[in-house]
């Protein structure tokens, strides 16, 4: 079977706001540029995110960028790599300012400045008082920097495959990657990218879970996609959790509404934070109202017919408070939980929110794996960058802000890499490998010929369940153990889906068949990284990990501090030295994570 | 429409940027996209092709629209 062959010197997949970025500083460069995505770029998940970017101009108070440095490693509680987290706060001024040239509207100050807001976790000299660093473009920033790049983009000459679902990575005999299959949605046709280098910014997985602010695009296919290809994933335990999205769809409550005198409440109607946060209760920390709503589920105090969720009463509030002081809330409630708030609680759940984890690089976007007792080997022609890589600058938990940062740093860093190592004749346009689509071709055709088996839509569900009960914000032991199981049993079923759907032109049952087939892998990886790993740090919290005097927060550097590798061939872990050196500055010192 | 346009249709209502219009639209697909005649599958068609805050302030009711037309299919997309 004759597969057609697209050449270009950079294969970049994805299209939100690492991918773009890193497409600019190859297109610019003047070299052949493809970017293929799943959608059209400005509908990436980039546009989602509101808060900002961070940077530390100190256009509305002094700032420093090893103040910046200090909070982020102190937000990674100390699991961040010290050399790319000061790498990426000394570009954040560069990297805001280009935006700016290319066309972002920043809101301004008075002076014509870019205004900058504050933003949790970011300080002023060394966590003393809170610091404006956040740029924004009001509630739209992700929206607004996709179009100035989409617009520069298509200056440049990238060229867009929209609508083109990357498959499996091509790997030559010495290990090198030299291209992508991909997917036509349009035509169902399968084609090989074959290039010098290849790119990844496919974004996060937030759709393991089974409550999720994640859009249905993230399905981590970067993440399975490298899994497949041998590379293993780095940090996969630590997922960040809001605490009050609506249970079943993940939307989310804003905090406020605890601000403003929402309660939380279990099944008996008990005012249960009144036992967690006796001085606080309801307006305690997220990580302490998350895990006491774990708690009350797993200890079956949960709220309805599965008892997995709790209730966010505002129904003591006047209507015309709700009105004024919570546009919107009232229509989020109706629409998503199917109740009016105003007569009846809301049904709510910790949901997932971001992945820290991700595909190791080091801070050029260089995908690296470990290779005759070295941790660190950069994979001939192969970068990623943005939330589905892990550089790592957000360690354990990661600052409001610094995705944004995180996306445009390295995404343009990956750029910069890969047109230095062209420049310098180190990526030459390698052969490609007998059969390379042999095993993407055998994937969907396998799809696409099985008669009977499991529904991709129960199956789904199932991974989705197992991880929400065992992977949550609040994690136990023997749970964890039991999801291991549990998790490996829902793998096995996924090579048995089938679709109905046998049709060429944009079959959707064959594009979320082989979605799953990415989401299982981040599942595994997730699943066994948390079980894993027997301390408590950052988003990683376990009840048999508690705070202690010689552990505080239940943090155990002795024999912790060190980042998980998961390999998907055989689930087996390793581990590889946190870098506690910055390339120039003094190293941020352990200590004990408080706010 | 031909199954192809509809799968299309789908993809193009369930892979959004913002979630909320992922679970918005693809509910209305399931349960109310039959009921619309020739013209309101058209401004449909439309609706959906806006960009994602635009689109999620008109279901949301932040802002109202004002074309009559894409007025009807908002309520539409509401009811469900």
């Amino acid at each position: 079977m004759s597969i057609p062959v697209h050449k270009y010197d950079v294969v970049i997949v994805g299209a939100g706001g690492s991918g773009l970025r890193a497409a600019l500083q190859v297109a610019e460069a003047g070299l052949k540029t493809a970017v293929l995505s799943k959608v059209f770029p400005t509908r990436s998940h980039t546009v989602a995110a509101q808060g900002g970017v961070a940077a530390p101009l100190g256009n509305v108070n002094e700032d420093h960028w090893m103040w910046h440095m200090y909070d982020t490693v102190k937000g990674s509680d100390w699991l961040g790599d010290q050399d790319a987290i000061e790498f990426m706060v000394r570009k954040a001024t560069e990297c805001v300012v280009e935006l700016e040239h290319y066309g972002m509207p920043f809101d301004r100050l008075d002076n014509g400045k870019i205004y900058q807001r504050p933003f949790g976790g970011h300080s002023q000299n060394f966590g003393e008082k809170p610091v404006n660093r956040s740029c924004a473009a009001a509630d739209r920033t992700g929206h607004a920097m996709l179009h100035a790049m989409y617009q520069r983009n298509v200056r440049a000459n990238t060229q867009f495959f929209v609508e083109w679902m990357a498959l499996d990575l091509i790997r030559d005999d010495s290990g090198a990657v030299v291209g992508v299959t991909a997917l036509d949605m349009e035509t169902g046709e399968i084609s090989i990218f074959h290039a010098r280098a290849v790119i990844f910014a496919t974004g996060g997985a937030g759709r393991i879970y089974a409550s999720s602010t994640n859009a249905f695009i993230n399905t981590g296919d970067g993440m399975g996609m490298a899994v497949r290809a041998g590379i293993p994933l780095e940090d996969m335990e630590f997922w960040q959790f809001h605490p009050t999205g609506v249970a079943g769809a993940g939307v989310l409550i804003t905090e406020g509404v605890r601000g403003e005198g929402g309660i939380l409440r279990n099944c008996d109607g008990e005012r249960f934070m009144e036992r967690y946060a006796p001085n606080l209760k309801d307006l305690a920390s997220r990580d302490i109202v998350s895990r006491a709503m774990a708690t009350e589920i797993k200890e079956g105090r949960g709220c309805g017919p599965n008892k997995d969720y709790v209730l966010l009463d505002i129904t003591h509030l006047q209507p015309e408070t709700i009105m004024k002081r919570l546009p919107g809330i009232r229509e989020i409630a109706i629409e998503f939980a199917g109740v009016d708030p105003i007569k009846k609680p809301i049904p709510v759940v910790p949901t997932c929110h971001y992945q820290m984890g991700g595909i190791p690089t080091n801070y050029r976007g260089e995908v690296v794996v470990p290779q005759n007792g070295e941790p660190s080997v950069p994979v001939q022609g192969f970068y990623a960058a943005g939330e589905c890589a892990c550089a790592s600058v957000h360690g354990a938990n990661r600052l409001g802000t610094n995705s944004l940062l995180d996306l445009l740093v390295f995404g343009k860093s990956a750029g910069e890499s890969v047109v230095e190592a062209i420049k310098d004749g180190k990526l030459p346009m390698r052969p490609l490998p007998e059969h390379a689509a042999d095993s993407s071709l055998a994937r969907v055709n396998r799809i696409d010929s099985a008669s009977s088996g499991e529904s991709m839509h129960e199956v789904r569900a199932a991974m989705q369940r197992v991880m929400q009960a065992h992977a949550g914000v609040f994690r136990f032991g023997e749970d964890m153990k039991k999801g291991v199981k549990e998790i490996l049993e829902v793998a096995e079923r996924v090579k048995n889906v089938a679709t109905k759907d046998k049709s060429k032109v944009f079959n959707m049952a064959r594009v979320e068949a082989l979605e799953l087939e990415n989401l299982i892998e981040v599942a595994k990886a997730t699943m066994i990284s948390a079980e894993n790993r027997k301390e408590s740090r950052g988003a990683h919290v376990r009840d048999d990990a508690p705070d202690t005097p010689e552990h505080p927060n239940g943090r155990d550097d002795a024999n912790w501090l060190k980042h998980t590798l998961w390999f998907g061939s055989d689930n087996h872990i390793e581990y590889k030295p946190v870098q506690l050196k910055p390339l120039t500055a003094p190293s941020v010192e352990l200590k004990t994570r408080t706010y | 429409m031909e199954q192809h346009e509809l799968n299309k249709l789908r993809w193009h209502c369930t892979r959004r940027a913002l979630l909320e219009l992922d679970i918005t639209l693809g509910r209305f697909l399931d349960n109310g996209f039959n009921n619309l005649n020739e013209t309101q599958v058209k401004t449909f068609i439309d609706l959906v092709a806006m960009e994602d805050h635009d689109l999620w302030a008109l279901i949301s009711g932040k802002v109202e629209a004002t074309d009559p037309l894409e007025s009807e299919v908002i309520v539409a997309i509401r009811k469900h």
